[in-house]
């Protein structure tokens, strides 16, 4: 018999190798990775926040009070005598805490609520989703403000309402991608082989619906620290004298604004440059690992 | 176009019903809690205040009585009465609602102005210069906090040229220069971040549509252009920004608590706001059922135009 020769399989063309998602990231999305080179840059400011603060958190000095940014302090100081600059790297951390646990506990729910909804269908779908729906005609603000004023401020409360919050509105998202995923031959083929639905979750269903999973935690970091800080500007949010990017715009700190500006401009800079770099970052990770998602803008759109 | 007129009230249905359930579950998730602050608060502390509050609330009773009393109330319009002002709080949500609806509808004007053109015109010049600028600008607009906004134009203008904002609110029949002075700072800043979102919904659908046959064929048989912009793309192009416009409502409402409290407009957020501080639960339930009502309404009125829009969605 002759040999037949065997058309090559994935012949290799003349692009370079696929490189990791950090690679693809720079060279397809240099906004992208550039917001999470920002993002990550806080993220080590938040975490080493007490080395790199170059004054103590609530080191009052009284003679050096209200002193525009300067080579000793680049920020400032405020009312108090306190350097602005190691408030606004405290104030790092605690949006950085804040969102990423937010963002976690919003993941699960969204997960557990979004896959008994897709995978399981039916009744429960039905159920789950009217109340979804009910839930999503509060806006964000008004629903945290409120179960605030019952529970009381505090950061372990805010994680927790914020990671419902966000959790229950997301887990529509979710949903959708684990009925796409429910469709397909490989799940097919696993039930009709008598696969147990938790094998069918955990070895089907999870796995493939990771790149949205992973869209979503990343659109909930930027929204979880822009409403924290918009709650504690209200002054519901972390207590003081904690430094929060939000507290420090608000309360007694406002009437001194007039006389030192910039106790206006570190806070909302940092702020608006962290949530702008989650944003990118998150459209650009949405683009390479879910083409689908592809149009919904940003955390909002997403919503 | 009227079954499906009743297909949508009928879904509303479980809404409200889970909607009433969540005003009322969270007002009452710690019963014991609330009226130990409210004590706290005001120097109240015998048992017999306590006992008194708790019948006034209602919370002596079992938790379904107390839900079914509640919006029994509500059916007929009944919300309760404020506990510190003993006034009715419809009377109260009479009195700010208009204010911030007012607010609300110059936003929505002010994002449309922006944010129409600019998303026109990034979708026309796709992957230019302009196009760039316009999306890095919603971009940003995106992460800017309103509250941040506001304060920069509290500060700035009164640091380098001593003029600051007015904050001092006149109804609008009674002056409406006066008022519109006042509002339309928080009304720009409100816009301005609800533009963010509508340009890119708009430039996404007007590139969408620009690719479509018709728009081809329109071209091919020698329109000009701003007629093949706007008669034939636009149109079709805004059908899905209308929906978003209702999907923005409650971003909208949220955004005006806090521009409300930064400019002192006396409306709903303002309102929500000194409630919660004062811990005055009948009033936080009652403008939470108004908000929860309202975007609602405007859901419905979205997806009935929707659906008298396009002949598709009717049928589906």
């Amino acid at each position: 018999m002759s040999e037949v020769t065997l058309p090559a399989i994935g012949t290799p063309s003349a692009r370079p190798a696929p490189k990791g998602l950090t690679g693809r990231l720079i060279h397809e999305k240099p906004l992208g990775a550039f917001g999470g080179a920002v993002f990550l840059l806080f993220l080590v400011c938040g975490v080493f926040a007490e080395i790199i603060a170059p004054y103590g958190l609530n080191e009052t000095n009284m003679a050096a009070r209200l002193l525009p940014p300067s080579a000793e302090h680049l920020f400032g100081t405020d009312h108090l005598g306190r350097d602005v600059l190691s408030r606004v790297l405290i104030g790092a951390q605690l949006s950085m805490i804040v969102g990423a646990c937010a963002a976690a506990l919003a993941t699960l729910v969204s997960i557990v609520l979004g896959v008994a909804s897709g995978y399981f269908g039916g009744r429960i779908d039905m159920l789950i989703q009217r109340f979804v729906d009910a839930w999503m005609i509060f806006p964000d603000l008004l629903l945290l403000i409120a179960v605030i004023s019952v529970v009381g401020p505090g950061m372990t409360e805010i994680i927790i309402v914020l990671g419902l919050l966000y959790g229950i509105a997301g887990s529509r998202i979710v949903r959708g991608a684990v009925i796409a995923v429910r469709e397909n031959a490989h799940t097919h083929a696993a039930r009709s082989m008598g696969a147990t639905a938790l094998h069918i979750l955990l070895r089907h269903i999870l796995p493939n619906i990771m790149p949205v999973v992973i869209v979503l935690f990343t659109t909930r970091v930027g929204a979880a620290i822009l409403t924290e800080a918009g709650l504690s500007f209200l002054g519901l949010g972390v207590p003081p004298p904690a430094p929060t990017w939000g507290g420090m715009l608000s309360g007694t700190g406002r009437t001194y604004m007039y006389l030192g500006p910039w106790l206006a401009l570190a806070p909302g800079l940092s702020l608006t440059l962290v949530v702008y770099a989650i944003n990118v970052y998150g459209d650009a990770l949405r683009d390479l690992l879910d083409p689908r998602m592809r149009g919904a803008s940003g955390f909002r759109g997403a919503r | 176009m009227q079954a499906f007129v009743t297909r949508r009230l009928l879904a509303l249905v479980p809404t409200l019903v889970f909607a009433s359930l969540i005003v009322f579950v969270s007002m009452r998730l710690i019963p014991g809690d609330v009226i130990d602050l409210m004590l706290a608060q005001n120097d109240l502390s015998t048992d017999h205040d306590r006992a008194a509050i708790e019948a006034a609330l209602g919370l002596d009773q079992p938790m379904h009585v107390q839900y079914f009393r509640w919006i029994g109330g509500v059916l007929e319009g009944d919300l309760g009465r404020s506990l510190w002002q003993n006034t009715p709080v419809t009377e109260q949500l009479a009195a700010t609602l208009p204010i911030t609806f007012e607010l609300g509808f110059l936003a929505l004007i002010v994002a449309l102005t922006v944010a129409l053109p600019i998303g026109v015109y990034s979708a026309l010049k796709q992957d230019t210069l302009g196009d760039y600028a316009a999306r890095s600008f919603s971009l940003v607009m995106l992460a800017i906090p309103s509250f941040w906004l506001g304060t920069l134009v509290m500060v700035f203008p009164s640091v380098w040229w001593r003029w600051s904002p007015a904050l001092e609110y006149t109804p609008f029949f009674e002056d409406p220069l006066n008022n519109l002075a006042h509002m339309i700072v928080p009304a720009v800043l409100l816009g301005l971040s609800l533009s963010a979102v509508t340009m890119r919904m708009t430039r996404t659908m007007m590139l969408e549509v620009l690719r479509q046959d018709y728009i081809r064929t329109a071209r091919a048989k020698g329109l000009n252009e701003p007629l093949v912009v706007v008669r034939h793309a636009l149109r079709n192009g805004l059908i899905p920004v209308v929906t978003l416009i209702g999907l923005q409502a409650p971003l909208l409402i949220g955004g005006a608590v806090i521009l409300e409290q930064i400019f002192v407009v006396p409306g709903m957020g303002l309102l929500l706001l000194e409630a919660v501080f004062q811990r005055d639960y009948p009033v936080i339930s009652g403008v939470f059922l108004v908000v929860g009502f309202g975007v609602l309404v405007i859901n419905l009125l979205v997806d009935l135009s929707y659906g008298w829009l396009d002949p598709k969605v009717r049928h589906q």
